[in-house]
């Protein structure tokens, strides 16, 4: 009988080895997908993917956390109406959030957001969103001082405004640097943590020397 | 024993592995409930991973090796979800949805005939917001000019006011929190358009309305601008400025909770050194002065915000011009004034899909006015001759107006709703004319309902009503309101708006006789808007009955009427060239009305067939400076010699033409030094403009003598108005509102 209850433990176990392998091997996958999507169908595709496994699997905060940022990015490239992404984005960040609070990387997606509600018409959403967008960077290098990426946005950010505004290359420079500094040392939590962000900053290094 | 266990967990694991392993096919289709294919819907086998997305044909197809009845979601941005069960066995399994679309604020249409929004941040397409008016080349900061570079609005120099659609100025009435304001402008001086009293930087949001507004507001035939004051400030701030013509300081201090504000400003205004330099038409013998305080507290509650706003001002000033009659007498004008506004709101959003919004507000305007014919050494004089020393008068003028207003609104089902509430004014005017008094008091009461009706995202519907009763001629009426608003397009929209629209008559016409009734327009308008995140185009057509007007020869009563028709075209682009800010608004307006002495039908003084203004923004980054200019044009208009015949007791026409057209430039320039430079803890304005840039000579009509013989034009003090002015602030980095403009 103990044998039994001890067999069943370990399918049990193994069903719970598969499941997460399952979770690992689809987030893997799908990571892959949105490499390789290059037109809106295709990354909208992988965003849904992001959300249903982030939907089956409740309490694991990255499928949510991807679905966020691909969504932030296809705002910024205009793939569809950037104001409803941008939205969609926002609903879908609340739900990471919700599994993982005070998250640094969850908090760079908020900023990214923010940026993007802020493009689409800088003169009247100036004062709300560009607020908030640096009031998340600042709140996402609190949550975590090693973290590179709120530093790239804030380089990114810096240097895309005109200097007369506080802006351009001499004032993104330090923060593209410490991006940099971060990178060298920085290591991802686990293989489905987030990575990105160094390309984004190397540019910005080159062209402000 | 062990070996059998063995065999028992093997069959677990090769079941296990047998039930995962034949995937089952599942497709389908998603339409929306008019049958037609949705593109993009996430389609998901609810708690596992697998699932799809529907492509252009609203098809999708995914596979699974799931097992067993399971649901089965689509659910889309603005849909409502749609889950399904389906049984998974070995077939492919086929499934077809169908979404409806969920009504909501942000999808939704709103109703648009006849209402300019402005600076209202949840929509991007607004018109006008209050750093817009200020940047306007030609208006100085004052709302009013700055409102009439758009459709509708006339360009009238010798009056204050908004002239709207063929209305004359008293017929547009403004409202700050929903209550009405009494004395929206500086008190009249013949023939001299004087500013309004509030800056553009007091409100959040501006409504103008050039016809067919909300049952929520009455009493104006035309026009209502709505005006909503800012809530809390971003952070505490002193200010400064020094100008041409005026110094000002002022404090707005912001509570370390967030929680509350209160601020003071007070503002000086002498045009003496001005005066010096720019010469004016008129020998003003008493400089004009401005003192104004302002003071303001906000406070917020628990889901809403109670926010007090009052200024006490006064003014002085006198103006000497020739008489028409005689080269040897002066007419002399002469003005004091006191105001004191004093508007209280409570909004509150009270729980349940319940919102309230109340209102109090007093106030009362002194004018103490005289006028006297004057001999060439500027002494009073009486001439023995009756129709010019009948122009002599003393007025002294008490105008009192309380008012409270309760708004409840309730959300029904989705985002369509109700609002009802009602309004209550006392009105107290004495005038003390040439030593006789007149007195006039009115209790003014209104109840009034509207329903927010969205049938679908693309169509909504107002419907209102209002109930008004006016003691002082003790009559009552019932204002119908209705618009509707469809949605053509992802952008675009039309709209259809009818309302009815009372108005008392004015108390000069009430200080004769109170035996009138209401004077009674009827709107009826069309529209349609085009917009995009930083485009607008707008293009309306209107038709305005004016019924019961107030005529006041051969005697007074409210047999006057006449109507007003047109179209008007609004162009705003802030896209096509960076940094380039401009809009194009043309209003085209045919008008007829007999009124007060009219002896027929006749394009009134204030209306202009033909409008059309250019207002253009530049800002040059590199420079930290914007350059605006606008172009205002206007056809002639028309002026008559009423002559009045003492045998027939009539007026005749004696004598009629049109003016010159109205052509006006205007230029500003401003700059901002210290834009961007965080560290600096003062933040610099520097504003130069000047008015009618090309010193294009303006007539806006004509007096004339009293025999009818000679007729003089109706100009402004100068041609031009120059503006050098510094404004400071300490404490708020402006920057943020400069590159709010000019991203």
């Amino acid at each position: 009988m103990k044998q039994i209850i001890f067999g069943l433990f370990i399918i049990i176990a193994l069903q719970t080895q598969a499941q997460s392998d399952k979770y690992t091997s689809a987030m893997v996958a799908a990571l892959s997908e949105l490499k390789d999507a290059k037109v809106a169908d295709d990354i909208n595709a992988v965003a849904a993917k992001f959300i249903r496994i982030g939907d089956a699997e409740k309490n694991q905060w990255l499928p949510y956390y991807y679905a966020a940022l691909t969504k932030a990015r296809m705002s910024f490239m205009h793939f569809g109406n950037p104001d409803d992404l941008a939205d969609e984005a926002n609903t879908i960040i609340a739900k990471a959030e919700a599994i993982s609070a005070n998250n640094s990387e969850i908090l760079c997606v908020k900023s990214m957001i923010s940026s993007c509600k802020l493009l689409v018409d800088p003169q009247s959403r100036w004062q709300e969103y560009g607020a908030k967008s640096n009031q998340f960077i600042a709140q996402s290098k609190a949550a975590d001082s090693t973290n590179p990426r709120p530093w790239v946005l804030e380089a990114m950010g810096l240097k895309n405004m005109p200097e007369q505004f506080g802006g351009g290359c001499k004032r993104a420079k330090p923060s593209a640097e410490k991006a940099e500094a971060l990178y060298s040392i920085f290591k991802a939590a686990s293989e489905l943590a987030p990575t990105w962000g160094k390309d984004l900053v190397d540019p910005i290094i080159a062209e402000c020397k | 024993m062990v070996c059998k266990k063995l065999v028992w967990v093997a069959f677990l694991f090769i079941s296990f592995i047998i039930t995962s392993n034949a995937q089952v096919k599942v497709n389908g289709l998603v339409k929306d409930n008019r049958g037609r294919p949705l593109k993009g819907v996430s389609i998901s086998l609810k708690n596992t991973y697998d699932g799809g997305i529907t492509d252009s044909l609203g098809k999708f197809s995914f596979k699974t090796y799931e097992k067993g009845k399971l649901t089965i979601e689509a659910t889309f941005v603005n849909y409502k979800s749609a889950p399904q069960t389906i049984e998974l066995v070995k077939e492919p399994v086929s499934v077809t949805f169908i979404m409806k679309e969920l009504v909501n604020e942000l999808a939704a249409v709103t109703v648009t005939a006849g209402s300019f929004e402005a600076g209202d941040k949840k929509r991007a397409a607004t018109v006008m917001s209050s750093l817009d008016m200020v940047t306007t080349a030609g208006s100085n900061g004052d709302i009013t000019a700055a409102l009439k570079t758009l459709p509708g609005a006339q360009q009238i120099g010798d009056q204050e006011g908004l002239f709207v659609r063929g209305g004359a100025g008293y017929e547009t009435k403004q409202f700050i929190d929903g209550t009405l304001v009494n004395n929206p402008y500086y008190t009249s001086v013949p023939d001299l358009a004087q500013r309004g009293r509030f800056s553009p930087f007091l409100f959040k949001g501006t409504v103008f309305t050039t016809g067919g507004y909300s049952a929520l507001y009455g009493q104006a035939l035309s026009s209502a601008l709505i005006l909503e004051s800012i809530d809390l400030p971003e952070r505490s701030e002193a200010d400064a400025s020094i100008s041409s013509v005026f110094v000002g300081a002022g404090l707005q201090h912001l509570g370390k909770s967030k929680k509350s504000s209160y601020g003071i400003n007070y503002g000086y205004t002498n045009l003496l050194p001005y005066f010096k330099v720019v010469k004016q038409r008129p020998d003003y013998f008493t400089i004009p002065e401005f003192h104004s305080f302002e003071g303001n507290f906000r406070i917020k509650t628990k889901k809403g915000i109670i926010k007090y706003y009052g200024t006490l001002a006064h003014n002085q000033l006198g103006i000497r011009r020739p008489n028409i009659d005689s080269s040897t007498i002066k007419n002399a004008f002469g003005l004091k004034n006191t105001n004191w506004y004093n508007n209280l709101s409570w909004r509150e959003d009270l729980g349940n899909r319940w919102k309230m919004n109340l209102g109090l507000s007093y106030s009362t305007n002194l004018d103490n006015i005289n006028q006297h014919l004057q001999d060439l050494q500027n002494n009073n004089v009486t001439t023995g001759i009756g129709f010019l020393d009948t122009t002599n008068f003393t007025l002294d003028s008490r105008q009192d107006l309380s008012q409270v207003k309760a708004v409840f609104e309730k959300k029904l089902s989705g985002i369509s709703a109700i609002r009802f509430g009602g309004e209550y004014w006392y009105a107290y005017n004495k005038n003390n004319y040439n030593h006789y008094d007149y007195l006039l008091k009115d209790q003014y009461k209104a109840l009034f309902a509207e329903s927010d009706v969205y049938l679908t995202n693309a169509l909504a519907a107002k419907i209102g009503a209002r109930f008004e009763h006016s003691s002082i001629i003790n009559k009552a009426n019932i204002a119908p309101r209705v618009s509707i608003a469809y949605k053509t397009g992802k952008e675009a929209q039309m709209s259809l708006a009818y309302g009815v629209f009372y108005q008392k008559p004015e108390n000069l016409q009430l200080q004769y006789t109170t035996n009138l009734g209401y004077t009674k327009a009827t709107h009826y308008i069309a529209n349609y808007i085009k917009t995009t995140n930083a485009r607008t185009f707008r293009v309306e057509a209107f038709y305005k009955q004016y019924q019961d007007l107030v005529k006041t020869n051969p005697v007074y009563n409210n047999d006057g009427d006449g109507f007003a028709q047109g179209i008007e075209i609004f162009w705003r682009d802030k896209k096509t060239i960076k940094d380039f800010d401009y809009w194009v608004s043309y209003s085209y307006l045919d008008t007829k009305r007999n009124y007060l002495n009219f002896p027929e039908k006749l394009q009134p003084s204030f209306a202009a067939t033909h409008t059309a203004s250019i207002v253009a923004k530049k800002f040059i980054t590199k420079w930290k400076t914007g350059f605006n200019a606008t172009y205002s044009y206007a056809t002639g208009r028309p002026y008559y010699n009423l002559a009045y015949s003492n045998t027939t007791n009539k007026y005749t026409i004696s004598d009629s033409g049109y003016t010159t057209p109205y052509s006006s430039l205007g230029f500003s320039v401003n700059w901002l030094p210290n834009l961007g430079l965080q560290k600096k803890k003062t933040f610099i304005v520097l504003v130069a403009s000047v008015t009618n840039a090309l010193n294009y000579n303006l007539i806006y009509g004509y007096n004339y003598s009293n025999n009818g013989l000679i007729k003089q034009p109706i100009r402004p003090a100068a041609n031009q108005f120059f503006f050098i002015g510094c404004f400071l602030s300490w404490g708020v980095d402006r920057s943020q509102d400069a590159i709010n403009n000019n991203l």
